[in-house]
């Protein structure tokens, strides 16, 4: 497959800290409404690829192609935010003095200028829309709370929300289970495959149950490159993955 | 469409701070020049003066409250844009003093007759006009801080950094201003103001104009912070101030927001400090001085960050606290005001205004209580 037809398409993406090679010769190909779980050791470079997609940490060599012709690797964040890359942090941040609506309509898809935010006031179909993910991610009963006054896993949520009103192209997802209940773990599955239908969805996660529930192609991350890929299954029986993550 | 967005911004405590401040704008005249000045509610010239002063560190406490407690951005520098348009202020004062001067030169400030200057330089072209200088009052605060910020903020310096660089910032320009070359009056500064706009400056009538001048700008300030804090703008920069690096990943330029927010915030600065001029009759480099703008920082403090009418409040009342205790115990203001803000960090860390809506949430506990239930009802 040529890079033309890829939504991402990393190539021989390397990054050093002091160092360290926190990503070595990573090669990754996303398709256009696919979704990918990520898993992998702890420090085998998974926030660091986020990093480096969403314009957080330079490569220091390699290629990232969007829609395969955008190159990601010499835009700043907001650029590259702007061009459809949503992210989702390990630890929900969400702005804790603003109201569950304020964290959706800042997220919502508009212009974003000052001068334009100075003068905007939300439409119908803004407001539609903040209620229909409100609807989605359950947060409509919370819809005049302050965010910082959720519990973890509706954070979580909200967060996701701010994705879905961001509405991307490909959303990166680190952890989304991480310190949930099993009933929040299931319904948060749930929330992600509905998403996926319309976007391109990277999950990083060490739970393997989520994993499996989500029931998507896996990758292998070891040392900052990809060691094995295809189903959980496949992957669960591969040797070296055994080696170095499941089977301690 | 401009009218509805400058009155979204007004809740109940904005409706108390306009309220007041028009009933001084009525008040304070009548008082000033239609009592005798034998009366118990005679205001005299000075005292006039003096509320002026106070309203004008409101102003430049509300900037700094713009820029601090909505974008997090601690200024420990914001004096050096409340001087600069004092400075610009001054300049127009110090051209209409024209041939009335020491030394009598219709061209030339006494300080530059002084030094054996026989021109004057070329920045101070366009001073004699009161609308340049009222243009140059925003605009050289204005761009000084858009300079400043744009490497600042695009540097990504934040935090205890951007505050000690601020500081810098104020303490740089006190060193320049010192200089007689500088061509701004050196250590005296601008002074021996005769005439604005042709009054007398030194009449009763044209120091409660003044007054009223400092109130309608102060109402003005606080109605555009107001708007642009409630607008989605605004809430782009509370959440810049939380969570900078989440903005940026939402696609927002947080540079630009801060950048915004930070050239606003100078501007009013620098109005403050052109209304202050005149009514005080000086303009010198020790405004500059660091502990001015530290001082500032208090007035916030105290008043209650991040709420804007706070700031206004807490600068009044400090500074008069410091006219009181200069007079009676001079020895010990400095004291008094550090001990006031260890009280305020420790006891009151949102100020008098946080403090105020503390009491009013326990106050009526018992309707608090009864509101949960109904809430819960729509999960």
């Amino acid at each position: 497959m040529s890079a033309q037809d890829t939504l991402l398409y990393l190539d021989g993406v390397s990054v050093s800290f002091d160092g360290f090679r926190a990503l070595n010769s990573l090669s990754l190909v996303i398709e256009p409404g696919e979704m990918r779980a990520i898993i992998g050791p702890n420090g085998a470079g998974k926030t660091t690829m986020m990093d480096v997609i969403t314009g957080k940490t330079r490569p220091d060599t390699g290629t990232i192609l969007f829609e395969g012709r955008t190159d990601l690797t010499s835009l700043r964040e907001p650029a590259i935010a702007n061009l459809g890359i949503g992210r989702k942090f390990q630890r929900p941040t969400v702005f804790e003095m603003h109201t569950v609506w304020d964290n959706l309509e800042l997220s919502l898809k508009a212009p974003r200028r000052p001068l334009k935010t100075l003068t905007y006031s939300a439409t119908k179909e803004d407001r539609a829309r903040i209620e229909e993910i409100l609807d989605i991610t359950r947060l409509s009963p919370r819809r005049d709370r302050p965010a910082g006054s959720l519990s973890h896993g509706e954070k979580q949520w909200l967060e996701i929300g701010m994705l879905l009103a961001q509405d991307p192209k490909l959303l990166l997802v680190d952890e989304p289970v991480a310190g949930m209940t099993d009933a929040e773990t299931e319904q948060t599955a749930h929330l992600l495959k509905d998403i996926a239908g319309k976007h391109s969805v990277i999950v990083v996660e060490h739970d393997m149950v989520f994993v499996r529930e989500l029931g998507v192609k896996v990758t292998v991350l070891h040392e900052g490159s990809v060691l094995a890929e295809g189903s959980l299954d496949s992957v669960s029986a591969n040797k070296q993955v055994i080696d170095v993550y499941l089977g301690r | 469409m401009l009218t509805r967005f400058f009155l979204m911004g007004l809740d109940k405590k904005a409706g108390v701070l306009l309220t007041v401040l028009a009933v001084l704008a009525v008040a304070v005249p009548v008082m000033a020049l239609g009592t005798a000045p034998d009366s118990p509610w005679h205001l005299s010239t000075h005292t006039v003066a003096l509320l002026g002063k106070y309203l004008c560190f409101a102003l430049l406490a509300l900037s700094l409250d713009l820029v601090w407690g909505f974008v997090g951005i601690l200024s420990l520098g914001h004096a050096a844009f409340f001087t600069l348009g004092g400075y610009a202020m001054g300049m127009y004062l110090m051209r209409q003093i024209g041939s009335r001067g020491v030394y009598g030169n219709a061209d030339l400030p006494d300080f530059m007759v002084f030094l054996n200057w026989t021109e004057l330089p070329w920045y101070w072209h366009g001073f004699d006009q009161f609308w340049f200088a009222a243009i140059m009052v925003m605009v050289v605060p204005g761009l000084l801080a858009f300079a400043f910020g744009w490497f600042a903020f695009r540097s990504r310096v934040t935090g205890v950094y951007l505050s000690i660089i601020t500081q810098a910032l104020t303490f740089a320009l006190m060193l320049a201003f010192f200089r007689n070359d500088m061509g701004f009056g050196g250590n005296n500064g601008l002074t021996d103001f005769k005439e604005i706009l042709g009054f007398d400056i030194q009449a009763a009538s044209t120091r409660v104009g003044l007054f009223v001048a400092t109130v309608v700008a102060l109402a003005i300030g606080y109605i555009l912070a107001s708007a642009v804090v409630a607008s989605k703008l605004g809430k782009v920069l509370i959440a810049v101030r939380d969570a900078e690096s989440r903005v940026r990943f939402l696609g927002y330029e947080t540079d630009r927001y801060k950048l915004f927010a930070w050239t606003l915030s100078a501007c009013m600065a620098g109005v403050a400090g052109a209304l202050y001029v005149p009514q005080v009759g000086i303009i010198n480099p020790s405004e500059f001085s660091p502990a001015s703008s530290i001082e500032a920082v208090i007035w916030v403090a105290v008043g209650g960050r991040g709420t804007l009418a706070g700031p206004v409040l807490g600068a009044v009342l400090v500074n008069f606290g410091k006219s009181y205790f200069t007079a009676a115990l001079p020895e010990l203001w400095l004291f008094a005001l550090g001990g006031l803000f260890v009280l305020v960090t420790l006891f009151l860390p949102k100020g008098i205004l946080g403090l105020a809506a503390q009491l009013r949430e326990r106050l009526p506990a018992r309707a608090t209580v009864t509101a949960k239930p109904a809430d819960q009802k729509g999960v």
